[in-house]
């Protein structure tokens, strides 16, 4: 039996691991309703922020883990999708689920654009560009011209969608398996797109842009397309944000998200696909631990003074950076290399290729 | 025939009964979440970190003075445990902390979430959940509205009540004024500046000829107060936040630019903002106030701030006492307390509401005199009224009446 | 025309305190290679410990001689004990570490003092030049320091071996240390001096602004805008593009797009320069062989 999943996981390509993390992640909402929870809708609430941070950190992985390129902008184009969504629902009266893919495309749309400037840039000045940019991006939001559309400095609110054809799911298990089925598509997206060709043809910008170029990969072209991807995918973990907030506003899309997709993306893993789901579930987590762990340090020392959190989680990134430059799955896959390779001592070993008594006796 | 005995026994009855039904012990035990014998839960989500950390001020003020309140035996022998957390300002998290508050850690009710953007964002959740958004802390003015939106209180009053007076007041005074405005490009802004108009009505457009707006990122307001100078505007509404303000108040002065100058009361503190600006460049200022300005020193011998003084010495120690957060997170605190004092042993969150809808003048240490809070279940402004006052000798000194916002 | 020429005037004196900051993150860049994006929030915290020393009593010139001093060993002592273990990480490390940096020093400054500003004093006296109050002496004096400290980091890079050196280690380390120059100190020295010129332009700045934790973000944004006009690797030229950015961001601001899109206007200077003219206007163009 085992072995019949595995050979479909394999001829599918998708590792057996990857197809059991789904199928939990997709069976948790039930879980619920068996373990009759007061706060069951809160930890979907906090699951549809995972998969949504996990998709904005994908977005950037693929330019940043795949591609080589940088950037400390993304919160442009989470916001971006986020006001897509906003304004197709409450000007257009869009269906939630149709502005997914509107975001995508509008996403792409600007990403692409954006990726023509960012062909010149590289390493430190692309990131002071986008640095830039997410700084802009807020004050942008607010101008007035744009305000009738945009709701200007107060934003706008928008409606909870309720689950379809009446449902036995709350609201929040709803929206959970929404973020949830959205994240599967885009790492299958991101998936295949990087078995194939395309894939290929990024990692070798990434590792060597001069001589991917000289073998006939069109350099300018991939990176314009793979930061348009990049934009569209964290577009649209945008607009599930919007939907999931039910509130979209300048102010929740400044500087420090973007430092934490970045931040995400690092403690996950670069050019790791689980690494954006551990990345995601560290966003959500972290800040709230941050705070925890100022509260007992104040305590337990007896401080004078609050160790503010973000301090700690500078702290924090420090200390990843040392420890762990490969983020927490490349840490992971560390760790099984090692196990693997202690392990492999104990069975037969491998004869070598020639064997200095051999030569001595000729073959009877 | 009613017996003498029956006449006694009634009259014993008659002054016994209302003592037994009034004694808080004998009336029934009601608890809403987060309620038990010995503990109150209360949650709060403030900006601890990011761009507006100037406001967490008033929530270690408040953490301190329940610390104060909970080592004096609490409230009716129940202990205040506040949760407060850090949204950093930004509405998504402020979602996920009050869920977190609300459907996790059970709290009772959330108590002075800070911002504007922030509490717009949980204002249907709350109402949706029927938990008490109590004593919200922001100026807007979208708060006092029981009919829409029972379970949401503010608690300072609003900045388009003061944008509006300010309007009011030239209007009477300098009828044929030019105006020029400076504003932050925000919520607060936009808010007062809404007041203002109101104020102007029609004459709006005839009265203001020069309206710039700065970032909190713009390094100075220099070239802003220059172009407002160049308008040749002779009063001058000041919507700024204390830094902002302090470099306008001193770049006017530089610049040679006297005009009739409105401060507003969130950038009036006398030694956060006037001080550095000196001392010389701030007279005459105007501003709406409310609450006594501690670094004033006209009220360094009240009852009230002498007491906050020892209470900031030996409670919130490590704290800037110039902070104005301070003195608004203390008397807010104050007046949570007499709330919960008011509720007995009916801890549910009807009741909490109940109770902080029917606040009859509470007398609320800090506040100006004559300023009082009262609500009811039409009045959702628990402070309506602010004075104006001149800044003149390097003190404040309140003129005219106390003006009140009217009936909404 | 005369607001015209006060809008030039006030943004020489806004740019004056751009091209300090300038001057610094040219300083990181011309001997690290490196955008030190936590150099605003270095400059600050440096502030702010000279005005606790003010504070404590200490007179102006002795605390100002001991910030630069304290800045410099603070300087030193990042690059040496965190920046040297990722000498050879990916750029995105590096980024990340700065990014630390930033929220660290953003965030112990507000707990230690306070979100209040506070007044910062100024050697200069509290006159102005032209007796209308547009340009205080105090403005003038920080256009003169920065004047003097570029005069002296130019001499140093160009004329003295140690500039050299820096300047080698910078550019190709491999290099440099087959010609016997020592690379990981040159680095250090190189974060030294760029936090003590962080030091002195943020209290340069305080008087004018204020001091307060968030004084320098909205600056750094713009210092990054006039590094880049001027040309990264030049410090000339990052000052005349502190003053250049300075300029236009108040004109832009007062006649073309308002006060609203000021961070637009300078995201679209970062992009267009890094575009058009990469290597500044006052910059050399670099060839890398393949």
């Amino acid at each position: 039996m085992a072995a019949l999943s595995k050979s479909w996981a394999t001829k599918s390509g998708l590792p057996l691991t990857a197809i059991l993390f789904w199928a939990a992640a997709a069976l948790l909402p039930l879980a619920g309703s068996i373990w009759e929870d007061p706060s069951f809708d809160y930890y979907m609430f906090m699951g549809q922020s995972m998969l949504i941070y996990a998709i904005a950190v994908l977005g950037l992985n693929l330019l940043i883990g795949f591609n080589g390129q940088i950037s400390l902008g993304h919160s442009a184009f989470f916001a971006i999708g986020a006001y897509t969504a906003a304004i197709l629902m409450n000007f257009g009266g869009w269906p939630y689920w149709s502005t997914l893919p509107m975001a995508g495309v509008i996403c792409f749309g600007a990403g692409f654009l954006f990726g023509f400037p960012a062909l010149k840039l590289e390493g430190h000045y692309l990131a002071l560009a986008t640095f830039t940019l997410a700084i802009a991006v807020p004050q942008l939001l607010k101008y007035k011209a744009i305000a009738g559309w945009t709701g200007g400095v107060g934003g706008l609110l928008l409606e909870k969608p309720d689950p379809p054809w009446d449902l036995p799911l709350s609201a929040d298990q709803w929206l959970y398996y929404v973020c949830l089925v959205t994240a599967m598509v885009m790492f299958w997206i991101v998936y295949n797109l990087l078995r194939g060709r395309s894939g290929r043809a990024m990692m070798a910008i990434r590792d060597h842009a001069m001589a991917a170029g000289t073998m006939g990969i069109d350099t300018a072209l991939y990176k314009t397309v793979t930061f348009g991807i990049s934009a569209g995918i964290t577009g649209v973990a945008g607009a599930l944000s919007a939907i999931t907030i039910a509130f979209v506003a300048p102010d929740s899309f400044t500087l420090q998200l973007a430092i934490s997709f970045l931040v995400g993306l690092v403690v996950g893993g670069m050019a790791s696909l689980p690494g954006c789901l551990i990345g995601g579930v560290f966003i959500v987590l972290v800040q709230n631990s941050a705070q925890s762990i100022s509260d007992w340090m104040k305590v337990s020392f007896s401080l004078r003074y609050d160790v503010p959190a973000w301090a700690i989680y500078g702290v924090l990134l420090l200390l990843l950076m040392y420890l762990l430059p490969t983020g927490l799955a490349g840490g992971a896959a560390s760790l099984r290399g090692a196990l693997a390779r202690l392990t492999a001592s104990g069975a037969t070993p491998r004869e070598p290729a020639v064997s200095p008594n051999q030569q001595k006796e000729p073959s009877r | 025939m009613i017996g003498r005995r029956y006449v006694v026994l009634g009259t014993a009855a008659a002054a016994v009964l209302p003592a037994l039904a009034a004694r808080p012990g004998l009336a029934q035990k009601k608890y809403g979440p987060g309620v038990t014998d010995t503990e109150i839960k209360i949650g709060q989500t403030m900006p601890y970190s990011g761009n507006a950390s100037a406001y967490g001020v008033a929530g270690r003020a408040q953490a301190a003075y329940f610390r104060m309140i909970n080592d004096a035996g609490g409230i009716n022998g129940r202990k205040i445990n506040f949760i407060s957390l850090d949204d950093g300002y930004s509405p998504p998290k402020t979602v996920e902390l009050a869920r977190q508050l609300v459907e996790r850690d059970q709290v009772l009710f959330l108590f002075y979430p800070l911002g504007t953007q922030t509490n717009t964002a949980i204002h249907k959740y709350m109402n949706q959940k029927k938990v008490p958004q109590l004593f919200v802390a922001t100026g807007a003015s979208k708060w006092g509205d029981p009919q829409h939106f029972p379970w949401t209180i503010g608690w300072a009053p609003d900045y388009h009540t003061e944008g509006l007076i300010y309007a009011k007041h030239i209007l009477a005074n300098h009828k044929d004024g030019k105006i020029a405005i400076l504003r932050q490009n925000d919520d607060a802004g936009n808010d007062y500046l809404d007041g203002v108009k109101e104020g102007f009505g029609e004459e709006y457009s005839r009265l203001v000829i020069a309206d710039a707006t700065y970032e909190v990122t713009d390094p100075t307001v220099d070239s802003q107060i220059l172009q407002l100078k160049n308008s040749g505007a002779n009063i001058f509404i000041d919507i700024t936040t204390p830094k902002f303000a302090a470099q306008a108040i001193k770049k006017a002065a530089e610049v040679g630019w006297k005009p009739i100058h409105y401060l507003v009361s969130i950038a009036a503190s006398i030694g956060a903002v006037l001080r550095p600006a000196g001392f010389d460049n701030a007279k005459g200022l105007i501003t709406a106030q409310y609450a006594k300005d501690v670094t004033d020193p006209r009220w360094a011998n009240a009852p009230d701030v002498v007491e906050w003084r020892a209470f900031m010495d030996k409670w919130n120690p490590t704290a800037n006492q110039m902070e104005g957060s301070n003195v608004t997170g203390y008397a807010s605190a104050y007046t949570l307390v007499q709330v919960l004092k008011a509720c007995g042993d009916d801890l549910t969150r009807e009741n909490v509401m109940r109770q902080a809808t029917s606040l009859k003048n509470l007398e609320v240490p800090l506040l100006l005199p004559g300023i009082t809070i009262s609500t009811s279940p039409t009045n959702y402004r628990p402070i309506r009224s602010v004075i104006l006052a001149r800044f003149e000798d390097e003190h404040w000194v309140p003129f005219g009446d106390l003006l009140t916002r009217g009936k909404d | 025309m005369e607001l015209f020429i006060q809008q030039i005037v006030a943004g020489l004196t806004s740019g004056a305190i751009y091209a300090c900051v300038a001057l610094g993150l040219v300083m990181i860049y011309v001997s690290t290679d490196h955008i030190n994006f936590a150099q605003g929030e270095m400059a600050m915290f440096a502030t702010y410990l000279a005005w606790a020393l003010i504070d404590a009593g200490v007179p102006y010139w002795g605390a100002f001689g001991a910030t630069v001093l304290i800045a410099f060993v603070g300087g030193l002592f990042i690059q040496r004990v965190l920046l040297k273990p990722l000498e050879t990480a990916p750029v995105l490390s590096l980024v990340v570490c700065f990014i630390a940096l930033l929220s660290i020093f953003n965030a112990l400054a507000g707990t230690i003092w306070s979100y209040t500003i506070k007044q910062f004093p100024s050697p200069f006296p509290p006159k102005d030049i032209f007796g209308d109050g547009l340009v205080s002496v105090q403005q003038l004096g920080v256009v003169a320091v920065t004047l003097i400290m570029l005069g002296i980091l130019t001499v140093f890079f160009r004329y003295t071996t140690l500039g050299l050196a820096m300047r080698a280690a910078a550019q190709n380390a491999a290099s440099a240390r087959l010609m016997g120059v020592r690379v990981s100190w040159m680095l250090a020295l190189g974060w030294g001096l760029a936090a003590s010129i962080g030091g002195i332009a943020g209290m340069l700045v305080a008087p004018i602004v204020f001091l307060d934790p968030n004084m320098m973000t909205g600056i750094l944004v713009y210092g990054f805008a006039g590094a880049l006009v001027g040309g990264i690797a030049n410090p000339i030229g990052a000052v005349a593009g502190g003053f250049i950015v300075g300029v236009l961001e108040n004109l832009v601001g007062s006649y073309v797009i308002g006060n609203e899109l000021k961070l637009t206007f300078a995201l679209i200077v970062v992009v267009g320069v890094l575009l058009l003219k990469p290597a500044g206007l006052f910059g050399q163009v670099i060839v890398r062989r393949v």
